[in-house]
Formats: structure tokens, C-alpha cells, sequence
């Protein structure tokens, strides 16, 4: 059993270090501007996945909230260049920092809630942060912030001409939150996790210590999802509350882990190579007409696949040989 | 207006308190009841008073059928059951968004004239929007109706066993698949009832549910999960709550007091007002 974990995860390294390869030199064939912009979202949700699901999926602390650290590491970054001339860089690190100490914060009253109590509170201080910024003259309220342009840089991480660095920077953060989760599956975190997800007072009775396995993976979630907030902004220059707090964010980054297999390593990137594609298409050839066809499709998958395969897809691939796992 | 956020919470607490499924859809089922409300009015010039009955039996019809045809699915779900819970109902809340848009455009419909619309009356000096006032008392009679079912009838008891004990209600002979359908639709025929009053005043748009969706959310987890008292009164809680942030707050702030009053309640008790511990 050992041997073959080991041997698992030496192979899922290696797949995903053949897949970024593959992926990195996809530019070489997509040269069309749309495509390439497909990509780069494609890859920008498979990182926002996976760094929602080490809280919700590996812990199993269910947060349909985290657009609130997505957006505050966007305003973050985007507050410190505009009005103190601080380099995205830092400003994208700040914010990751910022939203780990509040989910952390948020996280000492929130961990005692259980179930739907979690999830509501966290939809509802997500909506909170949402309206405050809308109502936050300094920060532009409701009309937001346009990011001006100050020419094509990796120093000021901004490009206009291409959209080939946005499409390296999410490959690299979509590596770096695929890394980490690889990591933290075997690390001592992540076997914490799995038994508080699975049944929290035997896994305290056991000597887990609860509460700060949950906080850990608040933090570490929280920080991921905010560098992506940050990366959005840029790849936007434009921010408004609505268009990086907004409620579908916490939705979108859900979704993809859900339909590829939530607590796993692969769903989160599994879900988003099939969903964002799916929902960009469907928006563009069919959702045009503004009739919510797009709406109609999208939402009739999400049941079907959610009732069909309640592990995900990924379970397709390891149906035999996970029988009986709980993995 | 507490009073009306009381009777949508209600059907959403009569669900979850009937199987611990939270309905992420209610929002929806509102959305849906002001239409048909809206198209009773203008089609068949029926007033959203009167076509009230009429809307929440179309909605009984909907809410049963979405249970038989969804949820029924989804508590079988043996695997992330609660994940499959939220997203089989989100996935439905998305699919009816859409077919709202799709059959009745994106645009804001209302109700111009009815019996009640723009009307005050005054009652020992304080004047009062008439829509509200018998919305309020609509509201109260249908959960003393609501209450008076679930303790009184053959078929409220029968949902209160299901409730307790989903194995013991099968040995003497009760379709639980049945009486969970009955309760979904009597659920959502609380919505239709709160939906074709509030179709009165306020504009009807195929998002409209989104923004009361949440509110009955925070609604019945104030008050409890499972308790229906409890939704009842975090709805009265809510209205107030609403009524004193909007005189102190500007207006686009309103809803914060009633999320930061949920906030509170749930940190000091975790499992709100009136759910048992």
C-alpha cells in the first residue's frame, strides 16, 4: 500500500510536469487572440480550484465565499499601485498575506459553525466585503479603479500588446497551487484534513488538533486565491467590485473541483479544462441572443453531472481501483 | 416586510427541517411565483390578490416536481452528499434563471394598477403602504394555517414522523418519497403565496430571486435549521433589523445589519435562535 502511494504520487508528478510542457508550448499552435484568452482563464480557474479545494475539498470545510479573498487580493494590489506607485509584485504578495490573516480572523469564529451554518456565513461575509467596497469612496466604490497603463513590463506586470505573459503567469500559478497541493496531500496537513473532513470528533479523540489544521488550510487557500484575484486585475486593468467580488467568483472557483472530483488532486484541473471552456463557448455562440440559453445548458450540466457522478469526473478514470476508498 | 421575509423562510425551513436539504433554488421558486403572478394580472386581469391561491398552487405543483424529479436524486447521492445537495439545486437555480430569461426577456416587468398597489392607509397616525400591511397579514395566516396542518392533520403528522425516522414511517406504510414530495410542495407554495404579494411592489426581473435568496437563507439560519417558529420570528428579526440599518445606514448598506445580526446570533449560538443544539 505504501509503495503504491509513493508510486501514485511520482507519477502524478510526473504527468503534470508533461502537461505543463504541453501546456507551455501551446502558444506555439494557438495564435488566435480569443483562444489564447480561453487558455488563460482556462488556467487561472484551475488554480482558483485547487486552492479553494484544500480548504473545502481536502478539509471539507464547504466556502462559497472565497471571492472575497479573490477580491481583496485584487483591490490589494491594485490600491497600492494606483495610489502609492507599489509594484504589483509586492502588492500581489500583500494581498495573499492580507487575505490569509483574515480568513484567519475569520476563521476563529467561523470554524465552530458547522454545515450550512459554514456555508451561509460564508456566502454572507463575502457579500458584506462586496457592499463595503461598493460603498468605499477611497477605493473608488461602485465605479471601481481603471489601472493605467504604463507600457508593456514583467517589471510593472503589464502587457498590452500579447497576452502571452498573462497566459505564463497562470500556467505558472496553476503549476504552483497544483505543487502545493501535492505537496500538502502527504504532508501531515493533509492526512489532518481528510480525517477532520471525514469525521472532525474522532479525529480530535485521535490527537488531531482540529481547529488549527482547519486554519491552516484557510490560510494557505485564502492566500492562493488572492495572488489569482491579483492576477485578474491585471490581466482586466479594470476592477469594480461586482467584476472581482462578485458572488459567481466563490461559484466559479467551486465548480470546477465539484465537477472533476472535489478533494482530489486532479478534479480541480480536470474541471476547469471542461468547464471554462464549455462556459466561454456557450456564452459566445449561444448566448449572445441574451436570452440565457447559455444559462440553461450550463446549469442543466451542473445537476447532471453533480447527480450522476457525485465524486466527480475523475472518479471515471479511478472507479476500479478506488472501490471501497474513500479517496 | 419582516413578515413576508418570515413566510419565504418558512417554506425553506419547512424543507430543510423535513430533510436537511437546503433548497438553493428558493430564490428561484420566488422569482417564478412573481411571474406567474404577473401574467395571471396581465393576461386575465386577475389581481395578485386574489390569483394569490392560484400562484401557490402552481407552485406546490413545481416544488413536488422538482423534488421528484432532482432532490429525490440527490439524498441518494451516497458520496458528498452535502456537496451534491448544493450544486444539484444550484445547477436547477441557474437552469431557471435562465428559462426566465429565455421565455420572459431580461427586462423588469411590474404590476402597474392592482387593488392595492400605491395605496396607504393610516392607522393611528402611522401611515402604511397598503401591499405591506396585507402582505403581513397574509403572512400570519397562512403560518398559523401552516401550524395549524403540521399539528393537526393526519398528513402533518405523517411529515413529522418522516422526519423523525424515515425507516420507522416505511414499516407502517408511508411513501416517504410521497410525503417528502408533499413537503416540497407545500414549501414552495409558502414562496408563491410571499411571491405573488410581493409581485405588488417590486419589480419582477429573472434575477429577482438572487437577491431574496440570500435574506432567507440568513432568515432561517437565524432562527434555526429545521425550526419553522424559528424562521417565522428570524423573519419579524430580519424586517426590523432592515428597517433600523436603513434609517442609520445610506441604502445601499441596508442589507449589512442583517448579515452582521446573523454573524452575531450564530457566534453566540451556533445553531441560531430556535434550533435545537
Amino acid at each position: 500500500m505504501d509503495k503504491n502511494f509513493a508510486a501514485r504520487r511520482r507519477r502524478d508528478l510526473i504527468i503534470a510536469a508533461v502537461l505543463a510542457a504541453l501546456a507551455a508550448s501551446a502558444p506555439l499552435f494557438v495564435k488566435d487572440v480569443y483562444v489564447q484568452n480561453i487558455l488563460v482563464l482556462t488556467l487561472m480557474y484551475a488554480a482558483l480550484s485547487q486552492s479553494w479545494n484544500i480548504l473545502s475539498g481536502y478539509c471539507g470545510q464547504i466556502s462559497l465565499g472565497h471571492a472575497l479573498y479573490f477580491g481583496i487580493g485584487a483591490y490589494t494590489t491594485e490600491l497600492l499601485y494606483t495610489k502609492f506607485g507599489v509594484l504589483p509584485w509586492f502588492g500581489m504578495l500583500a494581498g495573499g498575506g492580507i487575505a490569509a490573516i483574515i480568513a484567519m480572523g475569520l476563521g476563529y469564529p467561523f470554524f465552530r459553525l458547522r454545515g450550512h451554518y459554514f456555508v451561509i456565513a460564508t456566502i454572507v461575509i463575502a457579500e458584506i466585503g462586496l457592499l463595503l467596497f461598493q460603498n468605499w469612496e477611497w477605493a473608488g466604490a461602485a465605479m471601481g479603479i481603471t489601472i493605467p497603463v504604463r507600457g508593456d513590463s514583467w517589471l510593472k506586470f503589464q502587457f498590452m500588446r500579447s497576452k502571452l505573459p498573462y497566459f505564463y503567469f497562470a500556467l505558472g500559478l496553476c503549476c504552483l497551487a497544483w505543487f502545493v497541493t501535492w505537496w500538502l496531500e502527504d504532508s501531515k496537513w493533509g492526512f489532518w484534513w481528510r480525517a477532520v473532513k471525514d469525521n472532525p470528533e474522532a479525529a480530535e479523540s485521535l490527537g488531531v488538533v482540529v481547529f488549527n489544521s482547519k486554519m491552516g488550510a484557510a490560510a494557505v487557500s485564502a492566500f492562493l486565491v488572492a495572488i489569482g484575484g491579483a492576477f485578474y486585475a491585471q490581466f482586466l486593468a479594470y476592477i469594480d467590485p461586482e467584476s472581482v467580488m462578485g458572488f459567481q467568483f466563490s461559484l466559479l472557483m467551486a465548480l470546477p473541483a465539484v465537477l472533476g472530483g472535489i478533494g482530489t488532486l486532479w478534479g480541480p484541473v480536470l474541471g476547469a479544462a471542461i468547464l471554462i471552456p464549455m462556459t466561454e463557448l456557450t456564452r459566445s455562440y449561444i448566448g449572445g441572443s441574451g436570452r440565457g440559453v447559455d444559462l440553461i445548458v450550463y446549469g442543466a450540466l451542473i445537476v447532471a453531472i453533480s447527480l450522476a457522478l457525485p465524486q466527480g469526473l475523475v472518479s471515471l478514470f479511478s472507479r476500479s481501483k478506488a472501490k471501497g476508498a474513500t479517496r | 416586510m419582516g413578515l413576508l421575509y418570515g413566510l419565504i423562510a418558512v417554506g425553506l425551513a419547512l424543507i430543510f427541517g423535513l430533510m436537511d436539504v437546503v433548497n438553493f433554488a428558493h430564490g428561484e421558486f420566488l422569482m417564478i411565483a412573481m411571474y406567474v403572478s404577473f401574467f395571471l394580472f396581465t393576461f386575465f386581469a386577475i389581481d395578485p390578490l386574489l390569483s394569490a391561491p392560484l400562484v401557490a398552487a402552481a407552485l406546490f405543483v413545481l416544488g413536488a416536481v422538482v423534488y421528484l424529479l432532482v432532490v429525490r436524486f440527490a439524498m441518494r447521492a451516497k458520496a458528498n452528499a452535502g456537496m451534491v445537495q448544493i450544486f444539484s439545486t444550484f445547477g436547477l437555480a441557474i437552469v431557471m434563471r435562465g428559462l426566465a430569461q429565455f421565455f420572459f426577456t431580461p427586462d423588469y416587468r411590474s404590476i402597474p394598477q392592482s387593488w392595492l398597489g400605491g395605496k396607504t392607509v393610516s392607522i393611528a397616525g402611522i401611515f402604511l403602504p397598503e401591499p405591506q400591511l396585507v402582505g403581513a397579514l397574509v403572512s400570519i395566516a397562512a403560518f398559523a394555517g401552516l401550524y395549524f396542518f403540521i399539528n393537526r392533520t393526519d398528513f402533518g403528522r405523517a411529515l413529522e414522523a418522516t422526519r423523525e425516522d424515515p425507516g420507522a414511517v416505511a414499516l407502517v406504510g408511508i411513501d416517504k418519497n410521497r410525503v417528502f414530495a408533499l413537503g416540497w410542495g407545500l414549501g414552495a407554495a409558502l414562496v408563491g403565496l410571499a411571491g405573488a404579494i410581493m409581485a405588488v411592489f417590486f419589480y419582477i426581473y429573472p434575477d429577482v430571486g438572487a437577491s431574496f435568496a440570500l435574506i432567507a437563507y440568513v432568515t432561517v439560519a437565524l432562527g434555526g435549521f429545521g425550526s419553522v417558529f424559528g424562521a417565522f420570528a428570524g423573519g419579524i428579526v430580519v424586517g426590523l433589523v432592515e428597517a433600523v440599518t436603513a434609517l442609520m445606514l445610506p441604502p445601499s448598506l441596508k442589507s449589512v445589519g442583517i448579515y452582521a445580526v446573523y454573524l452575531l446570533v450564530v457566534f453566540i449560538r451556533p445553531r441560531g435562535l430556535f434550533g435545537s443544539m
